[in-house]
């Protein structure tokens, strides 16, 4: 890549920091350049960003309509999946997703709880109370 | 000792499709070898001693972080980002392979170099306990290291560590057994590539392509990135050896590295919604093939040098 051809769109890191980018200058030669960011990175974080959030809506409404539990919508909210979660609570993954279970959630005693609401940095009746 | 000098003595320069693990849901692609790798074989061609720990108890690793930092030693510590305080909200995924270096405490705050920031950081004991012990995939495990005897470093000590690194990733990129890591994984992906528009439908299938396209620019300097970084080595590499085969190289990973650019321009004509035809993923992989042969041409006329021992 030569040195005028390095993008310089603004994209989440400006205002924040800049890329060191490896670019040739007009002899050919390698040397250091900073970028502001690029528009095809910013696009493809983006439309990470909106499945995230999609998922997350349907997460809520799914809780909402009763068909999962709480740990299932902070689970997406904090872009976790089973293994991550498992590995903050100490809780298996075979358990963690019966713990997905609106009916078994409700009999989940306060200690695993506690494990999952620390998990989400959130409160135990925050964890609870959820109602989508 | 420069960057791209560390890169290619730690035979940086790689390529690899983990199958079956998933990262953040889509594929899970590397275009490099893991950073403590690199920094391993670098400082070993150098004859720097490093000693690197783990542990299994947070308080005991914050108390030998403190002690180092008493002592005044710079240590290295893999975190995961996700908790990461002073990364902006978008880039917090659950990333754990990010590297950064403690260089000492203010206020009960460390002092944080870290490669992303253009400034010096800090972050409170929590927070950096918090992201030493980051979970899931690769967990950092409060990793941490730091350098323990250091020699002068010589010209010929440098030049051997060039032979050494470049023959290594030769190894890696050309004769690595299996099919899915080396020059061959970028075919690898490439086949993925024409399925996954019948086989995932076409949102899941640009939402992969948008990781590769995450994996190949955004984390670290990324894939195209790495092969730049790489013919930056080379052209140094050059000056150090007196010989002018290896720049002759450096312009094709150039090239490398503008293909690799040129294919994420298309993907992202496929997640923006503007590319939606098979006609069009059958051409990005077709892109991948090309990018296969120069590396591989490339790694081959590596290969075919001899750089005496």
């Amino acid at each position: 890549m030569k040195k005028e051809d390095l993008p310089q769109d603004p994209g989440a890191l400006d205002q924040f920091t800049r890329e060191v980018c490896y670019v040739k200058n007009q002899d050919g030669k390698y040397e250091t350049a900073l970028s502001r960011g690029w528009d095809v990175k910013k696009d493809a974080l983006d439309s990470a960003w909106e499945n995230v959030n999609e998922r997350i809506e349907e997460a809520r409404q799914a809780v909402a309509n009763g068909e999962k539990s709480p740990v299932y919508y902070f689970m997406e909210l904090k872009l976790m999946d089973l293994p991550v979660l498992s590995g903050y609570t100490g809780i298996f993954p075979f358990f963690i997703k019966r713990h997905l279970k609106p009916s078994v959630f409700k009999g989940l005693s306060d200690r695993k709880l506690e494990k999952y609401a620390r998990a989400f940095d959130i409160s135990v009746s925050e964890l609870k109370n959820f109602k989508g | 000792m420069t960057e791209p000098l560390a890169f290619g003595m730690g035979s940086g320069l790689f390529y690899i499709q983990i199958p079956f693990l998933t990262v953040n849901n889509g594929p899970a692609i590397s275009f490099r070898t893991m950073p403590g790798a690199i920094f391993k074989r670098t400082c070993k061609s150098l004859g720097v001693a490093v000693t690197r720990k783990k542990f299994s108890n947070p308080a005991a690793a914050e108390a030998f972080l403190d002690q180092k930092v008493k002592e005044n030693v710079p240590v290295g510590c893999q975190v995961g980002v996700f908790h990461l305080s002073y990364f902006p909200k978008e880039y917090r995924f659950h990333f754990n392979a990010h590297n950064l270096i403690v260089f000492g405490e203010e206020d009960g705050r460390y002092l944080i170099s870290d490669p992303v920031m253009e400034d010096v950081t800090s972050l409170s004991k929590e927070e950096l306990s918090r992201v030493r012990f980051a979970q899931g995939p690769l967990a950092p495990k409060g990793h941490i290291y730091f350098p323990e005897k250091v020699r002068p470093i010589t010209d010929d000590t440098i030049r051997k560590g060039i032979v050494t690194g470049i023959k290594r990733n030769v190894r890696d990129m050309l004769r690595i057994p299996g099919n899915f890591a080396g020059v061959d994984g970028i075919r690898h992906t490439s086949n993925h590539i024409r399925k996954w528009r019948d086989k995932l439908g076409l949102k899941k299938a640009s939402l992969y392509l948008g990781q590769i396209v995450r994996m190949q620019e955004e984390i670290g300097t990324g894939g195209g990135g790495f092969r730049f970084l790489y013919g930056a080595f080379l052209e140094e590499a050059a000056a150090y050896m007196q010989d002018d085969r290896l720049s002759t190289v450096s312009e094709d990973f150039t090239k490398a590295g503008d293909m690799w650019r040129a294919s994420a321009i298309k993907m992202a004509g496929v997640y923006k919604g503007r590319l939606t035809e098979q006609k069009d993923f059958e051409e990005i992989a077709d892109m991948l093939l090309d990018v296969r042969m120069v590396e591989k041409e490339a790694f081959q006329k590596l290969s075919r040098m001899s750089l005496g021992k």
